[in-house]
C-alpha cells in the first residue's frame, strides 16, 4: 500500500513535469505562428471611397457645381474615409438633438438614404437623397417620405411601421417636454394619421393614398417647400 | 455644436421633411438666410505668416474673437487682411480648432504662453480635446505649484492677524517658519530617538547578578529606565495635546494616521501606570510594551522619504494584494501536495497540511532554513517545482512596485491619484455641460421669443435686426429644426426644472373637463417666465384662479376631439396684433415684470382653422389647434 502510494505519486510528478515542459514549448513556439493572422486582418479594414466626378454628380443631381463643392467639403470633414457607417451617422444626428434619443430615427433615416442597402452611406447616396429632398418635385419628396415610413419597403405602410416611426420621432423629444409625454401619445398620433390617410380603411396606407391625401392637405404642402433654401 | 457637424445641418434640416406628413400643426417659417454671400476666403496675417481660411469656418464659433465681429478691429484696409501681432505657432492650434472642432495642446509649447493666446482669442481651455487634456492639466498644475513654491520661499513675513492657534499650527506643519518651530522639531526628534534606543537597550543583558542569571538592563536599572520613559512620554503627551489644540479641525486631526500613531505610542505607559503590580494582567501589560515601538513611526513627520514610501505602499495596494493572493494560492496547493507526498515516509516532519505551510513559504521565498526537508522522491520533485515557481511568482509584481515608487519619488506628489479622480469627474461634468449648452441655447432663445416668424407683423425692424444678430445663422437654423420637431409632436422642449415642477404638479392637479360651450376664459400673458411670474399673480376675476397658479399638464390635443380634453391650458393669446407687437418689442422677455399683461380671450372650440396667419406667430399658432398652455402666475 505504501509503495503503491509512492509510485502513484511519482508518476503524477513525472506527468506534471512533462506537461509543464510541453506548455513552455507551446508558449514560445506556437505564439509566433499566431501573430501573422492578426496582422493580416488589420490591412483590410481601412477602406477609402472616392466619389465619382463632379460632372457626373452635377448631371445626376439638381445641385450646382458650387453647391456640390460645399456639400462635399462638409461631408469629407466629418468622414475622412468617404463613407458613413450607421454608427457615425447616428452620432452626427444625435448632435442636433441633445435632449432626446435620436438613434432609432437615425436608423430609419439611414435606411432611407442608403438606397443600395450596402450598410454604408457614400457621398453619392448622400447627395442623391439631398437632391430629392431639397430640389425635387413634390411628388418625389412625398415618395421619399413614403419610403422612409415604409420600413420593410413592401409598398404599404402598416400601423406597426407607422407606430415605430412615430415612437422614434417622439423619442427625439426626450423626457423633459411640456406637456409630459404619455405612453400612448405616439399611438394616438398614429390613429390620427391613419384616419386622415387611409381612405379605404383597409388598415394600410398605399403610396397613392398617401400622395393623394398629402396633396389635399395645405399644411403639408406648405411645409414641403419649407426647406428649399437650405443650401 | 461641433464644427464638423455644422456642415451636416443642411442635411438634418432636409431630413426633417420626413416629419412633415406626420405633423398636424403647421410648421414655423424658416429663418431667412441673411445676405447669403458666396463662401469667401479670409486672410489672417499673424506676425507675418499668412493663414487663409473660409469665412464660414470662422463663423462656427461666434463667441470667440475670430468668429465674432471683434475681429473687425484688426482689419487692415490697405492689405485687405486681418493682422494679429501674436505668436504664429500657437495660432496654428487655434485655427485648427476652427477647422476640426478640436483644440489640441502642443507639448513643446509653454503652458503660460498657450494660455495667454487662448485668452486673447477668446477660447476657453476646457474644450481642449481629450487627447491633449491630461497633458495640459498636468503642465498647468506643475506650473501652478512651482509658482506657489516660489511664493512661499519669497514670503518670510507671516500674514498678520493670525491667531495664536493658527500660528502654532503653522509652526507644527512647517518647522522652517520660525526658530521656535525648528527648536521644537529637533527636540521632539531627539526624544523619539532617545525613547526608541531606550526600548532597545532595555532588553540587552548587561552583566550577571550574583545568582548567575543574565539579567536584562531593564530589570537592573529599573528606576533609571522608568524615569527616561516618563520623561519621553510626558514630552510626547504635551506635543500631542498642543497639536490637538492647534489643529484647525480637531475631528479630522484625530482621525489622521499620525495622531493615531501618537496615541498608540503613549497609551501603553498610561495603561501601565494604571495596572501596576497586578499579577493577572501582567502578561497583557508586557504585550502592551510592544506598542512602544510605534514611536519610531513618529519619525515619518521628520522624513519626507518615509512618507513617500508609505504612500507608495498604499498606492501599490493592488499589486501587493495580487502578490499576496497568488502566493497564498500557491502555498496551499504545494502544501497539500507535499503533505500527501511525504505521508508515506516515516518520521516525516510534514505532520499536517498547516505544518507544510511553513515548508512551502520558506521554500517559495527561497529562504530554505532546512528544518523541514522532503525525503521521498515525489516530495523532492514537488519541492523543486515549488521553489522554482516561488521565484517566478514573487518576481512578477516586484518591478511594478519599484517603478511606482520611483515615479512617485520623482514627482514628489502625494495627492496624485486623488487629483486624477477629480479630473475624471470634472471631465464628465464638462461633457455634460457642453451637451446642456446646446439645449439650453434653444430654450433660452425660445423664451426670448427670438422666433420672428411673421416678418410682416414685427415691423419694428431695428429691434428685430438686433435680435437676429445675436444668434448666428447656424444657431437660428438649428433652433428652427428643433422647433419643427416640437410642432410635429405637439410637445415642447422644456428644461429640467420646469419638467420636474410640472411633473410634481401633474399629480396634484387634474383640472376637470370643460364643456365645449364655455367659450371664453381670461388668461394672463407671460408664457415664458414660469418661475419669475409665479411671484406676480395678476388678479383674476373668474373662478379660474387656481388654474393660473400652476402649469397644468395637458393631454395631447386632438384637432377635433375637444371633449376629451381633461385639462386645459390657456394660452396667453391676444387677438390684437398691436399688443403682440408690443410684446416682441421688448427683447429678453424674461423680464416679466412688464406691465403689459394682456388678458386674452380665447374661444376654445374653434375648428382647426388653417388661415394664413395661423402659423404666423408663435403664440397665435397653437391656439388654433386648441392647444393652449396656461401661464404660471
Amino acid at each position: 500500500m505504501l509503495t503503491m502510494n509512492l509510485e502513484g505519486l511519482e508518476m503524477i510528478a513525472v506527468l506534471m513535469l512533462v506537461v509543464l515542459f510541453v506548455k513552455a514549448l507551446g508558449w514560445f513556439g506556437l505564439l509566433e505562428a499566431g501573430y501573422d493572422s492578426v496582422e493580416d486582418e488589420l490591412e483590410l479594414s481601412t477602406v477609402r471611397h472616392r466619389p465619382e466626378g463632379l460632372e457626373q454628380l452635377e448631371a445626376r443631381t439638381r445641385f450646382s457645381r458650387k453647391e456640390l463643392q460645399i456639400l462635399y467639403r462638409g461631408f469629407k470633414n466629418e468622414c475622412p474615409s468617404g463613407i458613413v457607417n450607421e454608427e457615425t451617422f447616428k452620432d452626427i444626428y444625435a448632435q442636433f438633438f441633445p435632449q432626446g434619443e435620436s438613434s432609432t430615427y437615425a436608423h430609419f433615416l439611414f435606411n432611407a438614404f442608403d438606397t443600395d442597402h450596402n450598410g454604408s452611406l457614400s457621398f453619392e447616396d448622400f447627395v442623391m437623397g439631398l437632391s430629392i429632398l431639397l430640389r425635387g418635385t413634390i411628388q418625389e419628396k412625398l415618395n421619399w417620405a413614403f419610403n422612409l415610413y415604409d420600413i420593410n419597403k413592401d409598398g404599404y405602410i402598416t400601423k406597426e411601421e407607422m407606430l415605430d416611426i412615430m415612437k422614434a420621432i417622439y423619442d427625439m423629444m426626450g423626457k423633459c417636454t411640456y406637456p409630459i409625454l404619455k405612453e400612448d401619445t405616439p399611438r394616438q398620433h398614429v390613429e390620427v394619421f391613419f384616419q386622415k390617410m387611409d381612405k379605404n380603411k383597409d388598415g394600410v396606407v398605399t403610396i397613392d393614398e398617401f400622395i393623394d391625401c398629402c396633396q389635399n392637405d395645405e399644411n403639408i404642402m406648405r411645409s414641403m417647400h419649407l426647406f428649399e433654401n437650405v443650401l | 455644436m461641433a464644427a464638423g457637424v455644422a456642415a451636416w445641418l443642411p442635411f438634418a434640416r432636409a431630413a426633417a421633411i420626413g416629419w412633415m406628413p406626420v405633423a398636424n400643426l403647421p410648421m414655423p417659417v424658416a429663418p431667412a438666410g441673411k445676405n447669403k454671400r458666396q463662401d469667401e476666403m479670409i486672410i489672417l496675417n499673424v506676425s507675418g505668416r499668412r493663414f487663409e481660411t473660409w469665412r464660414n469656418t470662422l463663423d462656427r464659433y461666434p463667441d470667440t474673437l475670430l468668429g465674432s465681429s471683434e475681429k473687425e478691429f484688426f482689419y487692415n484696409e490697405e492689405t485687405k487682411e486681418y493682422f494679429f501681432d501674436r505668436d504664429p505657432d500657437v495660432f496654428r492650434s487655434v485655427l485648427n480648432f476652427y477647422r476640426t472642432g478640436k483644440l489640441h495642446y502642443p507639448r513643446y509649447e509653454c503652458i503660460s504662453s498657450y494660455d495667454e493666446e487662448l485668452a486673447f482669442f477668446g477660447i476657453i481651455s476646457e474644450i481642449i480635446g481629450d487627447c491633449c487634456y491630461e497633458e495640459y492639466k498636468d503642465r498647468k498644475r506643475e506650473n501652478a505649484e512651482r509658482l506657489m513654491d516660489d511664493q512661499e520661499d519669497n514670503k518670510d513675513a507671516k500674514p498678520p492677524n493670525m491667531t495664536c492657534r493658527e500660528t502654532m499650527w503653522r509652526a507644527f506643519e512647517n518647522p522652517h517658519t520660525s526658530t521656535m518651530a525648528l527648536v521644537f522639531y529637533y527636540v521632539t526628534g531627539f526624544f523619539i530617538a532617545v525613547s526608541v534606543i531606550t526600548n532597545v537597550v532595555e532588553t540587552v543583558p548587561c552583566g550577571t547578578s550574583p545568582n548567575q542569571k543574565e539579567v536584562p538592563c531593564g530589570e537592573r536599572y529599573t528606576v533609571a529606565f522608568f524615569c527616561m520613559d516618563t520623561a519621553c512620554v510626558m514630552i510626547f503627551t504635551v506635543e500631542y495635546l498642543m497639536r490637538l489644540f492647534a489643529a484647525p479641525s480637531r475631528y479630522r486631526f484625530m482621525r489622521s494616521v499620525m495622531s493615531i500613531i501618537d496615541v498608540v505610542a503613549i497609551l501603553p505607559y498610561y495603561i501601565g501606570l494604571v495596572m501596576t503590580d497586578n499579577e493577572d494582567v501582567s502578561g497583557a501589560f508586557v504585550t502592551l510594551r510592544v506598542f512602544r515601538v510605534f514611536r519610531i513611526f513618529k519619525f515619518s513627520r521628520h522624513s519626507q522619504g518615509l512618507r513617500i514610501l508609505g504612500y507608495t505602499l498604499k498606492s501599490c495596494a493592488s499589486e501587493l494584494g495580487f502578490l499576496l493572493f497568488s502566493l497564498t494560492m500557491a502555498i496551499i496547493i504545494f502544501a497539500t501536495v507535499m503533505f500527501y507526498a511525504e505521508k508515506g515516509s516515516s518520521s516525516s516532519k510534514f505532520t499536517s497540511i498547516p505544518a507544510s505551510f511553513w515548508y512551502t513559504i520558506v521554500t517559495m521565498t527561497t529562504l530554505g532554513y532546512g528544518d523541514m526537508v522532503p525525503k521521498t522522491i515525489a516530495g523532492k520533485i514537488f519541492g523543486s517545482i515549488c521553489s522554482l515557481s516561488g521565484v517566478l511568482v514573487i518576481a512578477l509584481p516586484v518591478p511594478v512596485i519599484v517603478s511606482n515608487f520611483s515615479r512617485i519619488y520623482h514627482q514628489n506628489q502625494r495627492a496624485d491619484k486623488r487629483r486624477a479622480q477629480k479630473m475624471q469627474k470634472a471631465r464628465l461634468a464638462r461633457i455634460r455641460i457642453s451637451k446642456q449648452g446646446t439645449s439650453n441655447a434653444f430654450l433660452h432663445s425660445k423664451r426670448n421669443g427670438l422666433f420672428s416668424e411673421a416678418p410682416e407683423f414685427t415691423s419694428s425692424t431695428e429691434e428685430d435686426q438686433r435680435l437676429n444678430k445675436s444668434t448666428s445663422l447656424l444657431e437660428s437654423q438649428h433652433h428652427h429644426l428643433l422647433h419643427c420637431l416640437e410642432k410635429t409632436t405637439n410637445h415642447e422642449f422644456v428644461d429640467q426644472q420646469y419638467y420636474q415642477q410640472s411633473y410634481l404638479e401633474a399629480g396634484l392637479q387634474n383640472y376637470p373637463s370643460r364643456s365645449p360651450s364655455l367659450s371664453s376664459r381670461d388668461g394672463v400673458s407671460g408664457t415664458c417666465c414660469t418661475r419669475r411670474s409665479k411671484k406676480q399673480h395678476a388678479p383674476l376675476q373668474n373662478a379660474s384662479g387656481p388654474a393660473h397658479m400652476q402649469p397644468l399638464t395637458q393631454v395631447h390635443a386632438h384637432p377635433r376631439g375637444l371633449q376629451e380634453l381633461s385639462t386645459i391650458h390657456i394660452q396667453p393669446l391676444s387677438t390684437s396684433r398691436s399688443s403682440l407687437n408690443m410684446r416682441v418689442d421688448e427683447p429678453a422677455s424674461l423680464n416679466c415684470q412688464s406691465s403689459q399683461i394682456t388678458t386674452a380671450i380665447i374661444s376654445i372650440p374653434t375648428p382647426p382653422v388653417t388661415t394664413s396667419d395661423g402659423d404666423a406667430h408663435l403664440r397665435a399658432g397653437p391656439a388654433h389647434q386648441n392647444v393652449v398652455k396656461v401661464s404660471a402666475l
